[in-house]
């Protein structure tokens, strides 16, 4: 299945991401090369195989639910773009 | 002073604790170096000053008898890793000015066991890359340069930046990260040693995350030994990472220079690529012919879904890396570019914040990820990489380690494959496999190429047991005595 400029248009503002329209038909071109070269697994037989999505073969430990840290807004703030007193300013989301 | 830069991290600390030389003094010496060798970009940030103030206070401990076990041991710190108070910044000008709050738990473990930092080390943006050259700041240059030769080469990447510390002696040792090769492949280059622990050895917290499930640090450095007295110190299981292990750390520098008699050697048949340059395959003969001497047995295995492990991770790490770095929006923190909107706001801030290759892996992501295709492209993937760690399980039945090369090739030259992204992953062709089983490698410098360019080979091991890569990347290193260094010429 080809990739093409309308594909990497709804996959960029999915990941949001702003591409410029003189840029979608090379990204396609290049998607689609690799891609391409992905498409070799269909050769691997996976009926009945267990999807692996982690190498730990431990369960996920559980932890008391419990403050462990906070309380310091300067720390929490201190990389924030743009702030007014103790909160971030982002654009208005809400009309 | 020069010559303090010249010792292995083992000599190092020798020479600390029997007083030849302070902290300060081998400190300075480093922070000298770095400066004088700021044509290979191999440092995104120096902090001197920090050094010298942790050298310091390292001396003060010494003399009241209270030394950790890498006490005053100036390192380099791979960008990747938090670190407070210090600019952190992913080689990326999304957090190109990011200043933590909090030390990652790798770091923190080296501080506590005394070590010194003495700067930030460059690598590839996100750690997405083999040559260094998608970094924000430029690519590192290798030391090594061919012989009579003056073009750039690359360290290799991820950890470009630590790779050539080490090997033009910036550091005694740095530390590293590995998704898909990128501590081993740059140490093949650079002619030096680096180790990928068992997924789960080293805590993630604090490390700019790439692909959660196969990112793992390591550490880099001149000799086997080396490796192992830092992996001591880095690893250990962390509660803040749910995924860190729930196991001892064992003294691996104890594994070096034990014997490796009767060790059960696998040489998977599959790792014979088409167009290996011949003296990669001479110097993995070689290899075998020197754990043979060494008293190990030589078993061929099969690994029949090698081959599918580069395009299955290139499906993984994607999906992964769209997920992680959804976090990077301009709001709480990072790069912020103001748009007409909300959603205009997130796109031009990403948009200028990212390079290249993040967003075209960040759109493979979001592509196999999104509806229609996530089974097919996705799932797939993960069951393909169960294939694969099906694969090692069954040859771990047969041996206790694999020997293969680490890369198809020498370093090779700044902008020489830039222009094709597939050639470009397909450097990771024998380092992936073990990151998609979870398992450890390492890779020892065992040779030179005919333009005098270093040459690695890697061991893989079971999970858990570095202990026998250690002893066996010894052996290698005892046998191979690799002596060579790049010529100065920064």
């Amino acid at each position: 299945m080809a990739i093409d400029a309308a594909t990497v248009r709804k996959v960029a503002r999915l990941a949001r991401i702003a591409e410029p329209e003189e840029k979608l038909e090379g990204l396609a071109k290049e998607l689609n090369g690799i891609m391409a070269w992905i498409e070799q697994l269909n050769e691997v037989d996976t009926d009945g195989v267990e999807p692996m999505a982690s190498a730990v073969h431990v369960p996920l430990p559980m932890r008391d639910d419990v403050v462990t840290d906070g309380g310091d807004p300067e720390v929490v703030l201190s990389n924030s773009p743009k702030r007014a007193g103790n909160f971030y300013v982002v654009p208005k989301v809400v009309e | 002073m020069s010559d303090l830069t010249s010792l292995t991290l083992k000599a190092a600390l020798d020479g600390l604790n029997d007083k030849s030389f302070s902290s300060v003094e081998i400190t300075q010496a480093h922070v000298e170096a770095v400066e004088a060798a700021r044509a290979l970009n191999a440092y995104v940030l120096e902090t001197p000053d920090k050094a010298i103030e942790m050298a310091k206070a390292s001396d003060a401990r010494r003399a009241s008898g209270n030394a950790g076990p890498l006490d005053g041991a100036p390192l380099g710190i791979k960008d990747l890793f938090c670190t407070k108070g210090v600019r952190s910044t992913a080689g990326s000008k999304i957090i190109g000015e990011f200043v933590p709050t909090y030390e990652s738990t790798v770091t923190s473990n080296l501080w506590r066991d005394g070590a010194v930092m003495l700067g930030k080390l460059n690598l590839d943006e996100f750690a997405m890359g083999s040559s260094n050259e998608t970094s924000a700041w430029g690519p590192v240059v290798n030391p090594w340069r061919a012989q009579g030769g003056n073009t750039k080469l690359t360290p290799g990447g991820s950890s470009g930046g630590s790779a050539a510390a080490v090997a033009a002696q910036l550091c005694l040792g740095a530390t590293a990260t590995d998704t898909g090769g990128s501590i081993r492949q740059p140490a093949s280059f650079t002619g030096t040693v680096g180790i990928k622990p068992t997924y789960g050895r080293c805590s993630r917290w604090g490390i700019v995350a790439f692909a959660s499930s196969l990112d793992q640090a390591g550490p880099m450095a001149r000799t086997v030994e080396d490796t192992a007295i830092l992996l001591t110190s880095m690893a250990g299981h962390d509660p803040k990472d749910s995924t860190s292990l729930p196991v001892e750390t064992p003294d691996f520098a104890s594994f070096v220079g034990k014997s490796v008699k009767g060790l059960r050697i696998g040489v998977p048949k599959e790792y014979r690529v088409d167009n290996m340059p011949a003296e990669i395959d001479a110097l993995w003969e070689q290899g075998i012919a020197w754990l043979k001497d060494a008293g190990c047995e030589i078993v061929e295995v099969s690994l029949p879904h090698t081959k599918y492990a580069l395009p299955a991770y290139y499906i993984v790490a994607p999906a992964e890396a769209s997920s992680n770095l959804a976090r990077y929006d301009g709001m709480r923190y990072g790069l912020r570019v103001e748009g007409a909107n909300l959603t205009d706001t997130y796109e031009k801030s990403r948009a200028e914040g990212f390079g290249a290759e993040v967003k075209r892996r960040i759109l493979i992501g979001t592509y196999v990820l999104s509806a229609g295709y996530y089974d097919a492209y996705y799932v797939k993937a993960l069951k393909v990489r169960r294939r694969i760690a099906d694969d090692f399980d069954q040859a771990f039945e047969k041996v206790d380690a694999l020997l293969t090369p680490t890369a198809p090739s020498a370093a090779f030259g700044l902008g020489d494959r830039s222009d094709d992204p597939v050639a470009m992953y397909l450097n990771d062709i024998f380092t992936v496999t073990v990151n998609l089983a979870g398992l450890p490698g390492m890779s020892i410098p065992a040779g030179l190429d005919a333009s005098g360019l270093p040459l690695g080979l890697q061991l893989i091991g079971r999970a858990l047991d570095e202990g026998t890569l250690f002893s066996l990347g010894g052996a290698l290193e005892k046998a191979a005595n690799f002596q060579a260094k790049p010529a100065k010429w920064w």
